[in-house]
């Protein structure tokens, strides 16, 4: 079953989605962008500041998901010693720290317009900066620890312990009183406080930043396969 | 199919997600009171003596009773159970306004009366086009 994930299998399947994401990533980019910046309406409150949202919620969206994925593959790779999984979490580290910090960039430019502060210490994002330190710890582990199976079991412990973080980010803003709003899209429910002219360029900014994760996550990959390859042909 | 070296660091993991998640449990709830960005009015109600520390207290601007004049703006806090009255002098930001979320920090200076040296404004989740928000108003009426 595992010989499905296998690296060298996966290698020839790379370079053809980044090539498709990248015939279709400017088109998509337009699409969104003209609906984000053009075609959607202002706020009836916050006006024009309301098109941060369009990237801010997204970023903060994948920021989630990524950590949530680097867990999910680090107890997989912990307990059944996968290592490509492991290739795959150091892979997606650098994303999610990518978009934990553009999450918190759009969030504090929204908040000057809005709340009347760039920065306030509230729960939600108090624990989205503890998110950032566990993907600087879990890129630097990878720096600092030469010996690659050491680096990868570190990172798999550190990824399981900041998991804890996630639940407490996504709820932190129901269990404690926080200047952050509540969520506005309750996927359980199926509700949504924001309106459908909005929620479309918000689905498709949500799209744009898939595409671009997924191209940078490929990329990475990659070059991470080529140099346990090069690796190996070097113990030879 | 398990091998016992997988099976122990199923165990492994499993106790160290638990044993964290408990002490976190106990760190956050004992906390409590710090991680709460602001209290609302029922919150100092509740409190048996006045804390005239430097505290942050929200809730929603009453309607009808924001007060302007040349130097100080006053206005009443509510959370729909209690109620606070707020006055503050300085600018406040754009989207403060009757009926809306705040946050005031500042000092008490009793049980119903709260002195602000800072005003901010809380934005809910409810994100819509104006006209929209004209339709409802309408309907209101």
């Amino acid at each position: 079953m595992f010989d499905l994930i296998n690296p060298s299998r996966v290698f020839s399947w790379i370079q053809k989605l980044i090539n498709f994401i990248n015939s279709i990533f400017f088109v998509v980019l337009m699409i969104a962008l003209t609906f984000a910046l053009i075609i959607s309406p202002p706020d009836y409150l916050q006006s024009d500041s309301v098109r941060i949202m369009y990237v801010h919620v997204p970023s903060a969206w994948i920021a989630l998901a990524s950590f949530t994925a680097i867990a999910f593959f680090s107890v997989l790779s912990f307990i059944f010693k996968i290592k490509n999984l492991n290739l795959i979490s150091k892979s997606i580290a650098p994303i999610g720290l990518l978009f934990t910090f553009l999450a918190i960039i759009t969030g504090s430019l929204w908040g000057q317009p809005t709340w009347g502060t760039w920065w306030v210490w509230d729960a939600r994002i108090t624990s989205m900066v503890v998110l950032s330190f566990f993907y600087i710890i879990l890129i630097v582990i990878h720096k600092l620890i030469e010996d690659e199976d050491k680096a990868y079991k570190a990172a798999s412990i550190v990824a399981i312990i900041g998991s804890i973080n996630i639940p407490i980010i996504k709820y932190s803003v129901d269990w404690w009183n926080t200047l952050h709003q509540p969520q506005s899209i309750n996927l359980l429910k199926g509700t949504s406080s924001i309106h459908s002219s909005m929620l479309l360029p918000l689905m498709l900014m949500l799209l744009v930043l898939l595409l671009y994760c997924a191209l940078i996550f490929l990329m990475k990959y990659k070059t991470e396969i080529i140099r346990i390859k090069k690796k190996n042909i070097k113990r030879l | 199919m398990l091998t016992k070296k997988v099976k122990s660091r199923v165990y492994l993991i499993s106790l160290i997600l638990v044993s964290i998640s408990i002490a976190l449990f106990f760190i956050l709830r004992s906390l409590n009171n710090n991680i709460l960005y602001f209290k609302t009015p029922s919150d100092i109600k509740l409190e048996k003596t006045v804390n005239y520390n430097k505290i942050r207290i929200g809730g929603m601007v009453k309607k009808n009773s924001l007060k302007i004049d040349s130097e100080e703006i006053e206005f009443t806090v509510t959370d729909f159970k209690n109620e606070l009255i707020v006055s503050y002098r300085g600018t406040v930001p754009n989207l403060f306004s009757e009926g809306k979320g705040v946050v005031a920090e500042g000092v008490l200076s009793d049980k119903n009366f709260f002195i602000a040296d800072r005003i901010l404004a809380k934005h809910d989740e409810e994100y819509m086009p104006p006209e929209l928000k004209d339709l409802l108003k309408d309907n209101v009426k």
